[in-house]
């Protein structure tokens, strides 16, 4: 076993071989605490899945490899399905990709079946989120083959793709989007270049040693939400969750059959949109509810509390949690904000995403995969036991979740290399951060760029040097059928989101309260 | 020029000349090698802030609220206390004994509760003792994270 990229099908055998690992003990508590702590985070308004689980990097930092990523793929699987529990509940969608579910979870949980909204969304997530990791078991293993191919001048293309995607596309602006890209790959440059070992814009001692991704990662995704805590003031607003009377599940269980139209629509929108780089979670669900709202013959009762837009929404939702992770497990690309955390994850324990990530930690990637196979399933069942106490424990009043946000942010970010200095480059970033958001910035082409800069870096650098000894860098990083394929597809990610921001200028969308950025 | 367009003006500005700053250092620091990958990106890096300045200048940047002054007011408060925590209290005090006076102070400033009344402090006395206790748990006794312990603890 741990054959250097598995086909297909050879992948079905393979990820077989390394299931056991999943209900090591150690494991199934990681997997255990991880899915119930990831509805909590995720039921919760105003902490979104990245922040929830940039939050829970330094704590897999005491653990083994494989573990640390069970942790963080159990909390990124259920904080996306525990946001349905705010939009049903509190109709507070818990991160941008519930905002659809709330459409018609809320109406149909004020109607009075609350239990039934939260029954089916569990059901979908988990029917959507299986055949998401599916596709990852079986996809990754192809692509990785592909990958193979790529020399430094297209990893270094695919390095820049990851950052104009992600950035041309998770901002209102481009403009602000790329420069934001711009800014994170300037930041992951600070300190020493590790290929020549000079220095590089250290302004300062405290940055001699760079900016570490994980205080970086704190600091951009949970003090802006900190701070946005603290410009609501002394609120006094309260959100009142709807009650929940007791529903049948094999009643919810067979409407979820009865749906298969939806069920489909939102499962294959969601493994799609996951599966580009960069799109992720944000616009599955409304994409996958418009979708399912135009083949029903009932689409006049879309909106009023209508089971078809909760699982359409839902289980494109969860689908493209497995497929998000593609790109990212071979190309080092990944598909959501909250992927890229999880990149920033893979990255502290030494496994560098790529094409050979197969044959040098077989163990820990298929074990990483299964456990998110099985996430899903506790997630359903968790989920639909448990959604009403943990919307419960979401209405913590804002001010002791600022606080307790903040504390665990310096804590965090102190425990990475017991380092004041980490702190410090922590809140400057977040407080950064935050005034950068209220001016149209996004954090997560941000992150992308520092978590893709050095790789990008040093595949430039490599490709440099082999270019010096051959025809030049213009014949090596502009010639070639896959360079071209690959700038062309940058600057389709470029040219697509300047047309979608002309268009947007055109006929403005609302945006919709309670929306939180980078999921 | 009215305030929003100003406010738009104040980040642009500061981007382009982190831009420029950025472009000189890669286009002057020596070794050359090591500043390749430097001097690809400050390219694009200054041409996308000029472009953004050019058009905060202009009125045209008008993506982000912006910040209004009640947000301010109602930040500046958190925000000093964040940064008396992380810049000396965390280190003159001890880490434990700053954490908990920063979640207590935040918890009191932002608590809707009235300041006057004993039942809401002992409430928030009560948190965030226990919260602190839970953090202690995780962080000194599992993950065994050596805090500064600075005057206190």
């Amino acid at each position: 076993m741990g054959d250097a990229n598995p086909s297909g099908e050879q992948a079905g055998m393979e990820f077989l071989h390394y299931f056991g690992g999943v209900f090591e003990p150690v494991a199934l508590l990681l997997l255990l605490g991880g899915t119930i702590g990831g509805l909590i985070l995720g039921a919760t308004p105003g902490l979104s899945p990245t922040m929830a689980v940039a939050l829970l990097i330094p704590f897999t930092f005491h653990l083994s490899a494989t573990q640390g990523l069970i942790l963080l793929g159990a909390a990124y699987t259920s904080t996306v399905a525990g946001g349905a529990v705010s939009a049903i509940l509190l109709n507070i969608p818990g991160a941008p990709a519930n905002i659809a579910t709330a459409l018609d979870g809320n109406e149909m949980a004020r109607k009075g079946q609350g239990a039934r909204a939260l029954q089916l969304s569990f059901l979908a997530s988990g029917v959507g989120g299986v055949i998401g990791v599916l596709l990852l078991i079986f996809l990754t293993p192809v692509l990785a083959q592909w990958a193979l191919k790529f020399g430094p001048s297209h990893l270094f293309w695919i390095a820049i793709l990851g950052v104009t995607v992600i950035g041309s596309l998770d901002s209102k602006s481009f403009v602000k989007g790329l420069l934001s890209g711009c800014i994170g790959l300037w930041l992951s440059m600070i300190g020493y270049d590790e290929i020549l070992g000079t220095e590089r814009f250290i302004f300062t001692d405290a940055l001699t040693g760079g900016i570490h991704i994980i205080p970086a990662l704190i600091g951009l995704f949970a003090i802006p939400q900190v701070m946005e805590m603290f410009s609501k003031g002394r609120s006094t607003a309260n959100v009142n969750a709807i009650s929940v009377p007791k529903y049948s599940l094999s009643q919810s269980i067979k409407e979820l059959l009865d749906s298969i139209r939806s069920l489909s629509i939102g499962t294959v929108v969601g493994s799609v949109i996951g599966l580009i780089p960069g799109v992720g979670g944000q616009i599955s669900g409304l994409v996958a509810y418009d979708q399912a709202r135009k083949f029903s013959p009932m689409r006049e009762k879309f909106g009023t509390g209508h089971a078809e837009g909760i699982i359409a929404a839902e289980s494109a939702n969860n689908a493209m949690v497995g497929p998000s992770l593609i790109p990212l497990l071979t190309l080092s690309i990944p598909g959501s904000p909250t992927a890229a955390v999880l990149l920033g994850g893979l990255l502290i324990h030494g496994i560098f995403p790529g094409s050979d990530i197969f044959d040098k930690h077989p163990q820990v990637v298929w074990t990483f995969i299964n456990s998110m196979l099985i996430g899903q399933i506790l997630m359903v069942i968790f989920g639909i036991y448990t959604a009403a106490w943990a919307a419960r424990i979401a209405k913590a009043p804002a001010p002791i979740m600022a606080a307790g946000v903040l504390v665990l942010a310096v804590f965090g970010s102190y425990s990475v290399q017991q380092s004041m200095g980490d702190v410090h480059i922590m809140l400057v970033l977040g407080i950064g951060m935050f005034l950068l958001e209220k001016f149209g910035f996004s954090a997560a082409p941000l992150v992308l760029g520092l978590i893709l800069g050095p790789l990008a870096g040093d595949y430039f650098t490599n490709g440099s040097m082999i270019a010096a000894a051959q025809n030049g860098p213009w014949v090596y990083f502009f010639t070639g059928g896959l360079n071209i394929l690959l700038i062309s597809l940058v600057s389709l990610s470029i040219g697509y989101s300047f047309w979608n921001n002309m268009l947007q200028k055109r006929d403005p969308v609302p945006e919709k309260a309670g929306q939180e950025p980078g999921q | 020029m009215n305030m929003t367009r100003f406010q738009h003006l104040i980040p642009a500005g500061i981007i382009f000349v982190l831009s420029a700053i950025v472009t000189w250092l890669s286009f002057t620091e020596e070794p050359a090698e090591s500043f390749l990958f430097p001097r690809a990106i400050s390219v694009f890096f200054i041409a996308l802030a000029a472009w953004n300045l050019v058009r905060a200048a202009s009125g045209l940047s008008r993506v982000g609220e912006g910040m209004s002054s009640s947000v301010m007011k109602n930040v500046f408060p958190g925000l000093l206390v964040m940064i008396v925590f992380v810049f000396w209290a965390a280190k003159g005090l001890g880490f434990y004994l700053a954490s908990s006076l920063s979640f207590l102070a935040i918890y009191s400033l932002y608590d809707p509760a009235p300041w006057s009344s004993p039942k809401a402090w002992i409430k928030r006395v009560m948190i965030t003792a226990a919260f602190m206790a839970v953090v202690y748990g995780l962080f000194t006794l599992v993950l065994q994270v050596r805090t500064p312990r600075g005057l206190f603890f």
